[in-house]
């Protein structure tokens, strides 16, 4: 187990760590920084959309079309063709769009389950009390969704972190370049590199999981917590789509 | 063309355009051969991780005190990144095939378990209750009831796996093996758009066929849903 050696070896490395742009902690920002981006966008983009189609009932059938085009299209294509359009040219820009393609579904999907899944009869209840079409939505709605919208950010931003890994086979920076650079050089030369670099991205995936969970936690109002009803309705969603 | 050709457009166009037909007809053996390495790459780790998945289903089915510990095991596995697992098995499996076919088991089976063990929950009590009054053991009652009337749930896991591994595949570049994904990074590093549009187009349809053979396969053996629709 040579390999496993070479890899403690390489993370005891001090420079490995600091090395300015391409140490651990360089690295580990932009990436972190890329998937910021990307999540943040993708929400603009998602929640209002979602939260329309769901408080107008209208659209399923296109939030079930976009989450199955978006698993069919491979994340390196995307990574590869959005540099070569001119207007958005090479560096950070194309791999925030391509990562930003793969967090839409989640939050849209969950966004607009969430708005669904209100019971008709709190609806009628708050449309009795004179609530109009925008308050409803507000006050009422937006508040018990909240579970599915914080499920899907989740969902969305562990996607993200562990696709941005991606980015490093197109020269895009993230902590993959160290597996990527590892890889380059031969794992006879580069094999702990490569295993250190593994082990660091599936720990910080797993982190990010982690974190994003018991922040789903916290948001999520206590009578609401785990409800039987939306684990159940998330499985029913991945089994249609 | 009949327009006045401008220089600058003229070399634009034809030294990179979005797709060739050129580029089909010169390369339609390299082409042909990473298409066919994708497909087999798919289906050999979709197949492995369907006779993995639907067991570890069953078992977690059987036995409710596995049921958190094997979606958990699994949930872990899936959201370790693809290039992280790569890195991780290639020093012990070797660059090559291996590495990628092992990696997308991984990722089909959380999908697999996950959509198996939701059809055989739905499988309603009183049909389980009445084959076992009819003298069906487990495993009988298994086999000829529960995972007939699962079959919805099995092939919403295997089509819903399939495509995702069609997609993931390209990943395996990193190791030499990804298939189409070979021609999208070679086409990025050549700066060529058309190897990468042609391969994208074929990951796509690819995945496309697949899903609707394995649709196709699910409708065939479950007859008895399209009599009730009909």
């Amino acid at each position: 187990m040579n390999y496993i050696n070479q890899a403690v070896l390489w993370l005891n490395d001090p420079l490995n760590w600091t090395n300015p742009g391409t140490g651990i902690i360089a690295l580990l920002e932009q990436h972190l920084r890329i998937s910021a981006a990307a999540v943040l966008l993708g929400c603009l983009i998602a929640w209002p959309l979602g939260l329309w189609l769901g408080h107008s009932g209208r659209g399923g059938g296109l939030v079930v079309v976009v989450s199955n085009v978006t698993l069919a299209i491979p994340t390196l294509a995307l990574l590869s063709i959005l540099p070569l359009i001119a207007f958005i040219g090479i560096g950070e820009l194309p791999v925030i769009l391509s990562l930003t393609v793969f967090a839409v579904p989640p939050l849209l999907a969950n966004a607009y389950t969430g708005l669904r899944s209100v019971d008709p009869e709190v609806r009628e209840a708050a449309r009795g009390m004179g609530l109009s079409g925008w308050q409803l939505l507000w006050r009422v709605e937006l508040p018990l969704a909240v579970p599915y919208l914080a499920a899907g950010f989740r969902t969305a931003a562990v996607q993200v972190v562990a696709t941005a890994t991606l980015a490093a086979l197109v020269a895009g920076g993230g902590l993959g370049e160290i597996i990527s650079e590892g890889f380059g050089l031969g794992l006879a030369k580069a094999g702990g590199q490569v295993l250190a670099g593994g082990l660091l991205v599936a720990l910080l995936a797993l982190s990010v999981e982690g974190v994003l969970g018991i922040v789903e936690r916290v948001v999520t109002p206590r009578p609401l917590r785990r409800s039987k009803r939306i684990r159940k309705s998330k499985v029913a969603l991945t089994a249609e789509s | 063309m009949s327009l006045p050709d401008s220089p600058v457009l003229a070399y634009a166009s034809a030294a990179n355009p979005w797709f060739s037909w050129q580029y089909m007809h010169d390369n339609s053996s390299t082409v042909l051969a990473a298409l066919r390495e994708h497909a087999l790459l798919t289906v050999e780790a979709v197949v492995v991780a369907a006779v993995v998945a639907i067991p570890l289903a069953v078992l977690a089915h059987w036995y409710r005190r596995f049921t958190g510990p094997i979606l958990a095991l699994s949930g872990v596995l899936y959201t370790i990144p693809s290039l992280a697992l790569f890195a991780v098995l290639a020093p012990f499996v070797g660059i090559g095939r291996g590495t990628v076919v092992i990696g997308l088991v991984v990722y089909a089976l959380l999908v697999i378990v996950r959509n198996t063990l939701a059809g055989l929950g739905q499988v309603p009590e009183d049909v389980r209750e009445a084959a076992q009054g009819m003298g069906y053991g487990r495993l009988a009652s298994l086999l000829r009831i529960e995972l007939p009337l699962a079959l919805p749930g099995v092939v919403a896991g295997l089509r819903l796996a399939t495509v995702s591994t069609v997609a993931l595949t390209t990943v395996g570049v990193l190791v030499g093996h990804g298939g189409l994904g070979q021609l999208i990074s070679a086409g990025f590093h050549a700066n060529y758009r058309a190897e990468i549009t042609t391969a994208t187009v074929l990951v796509v349809v690819l995945a496309l066929i697949l899903d609707l053979l394995l649709a196709t396969v699910g409708r065939l053996m479950t007859p008895w849903l399209r009599r009730r629709a009909s």
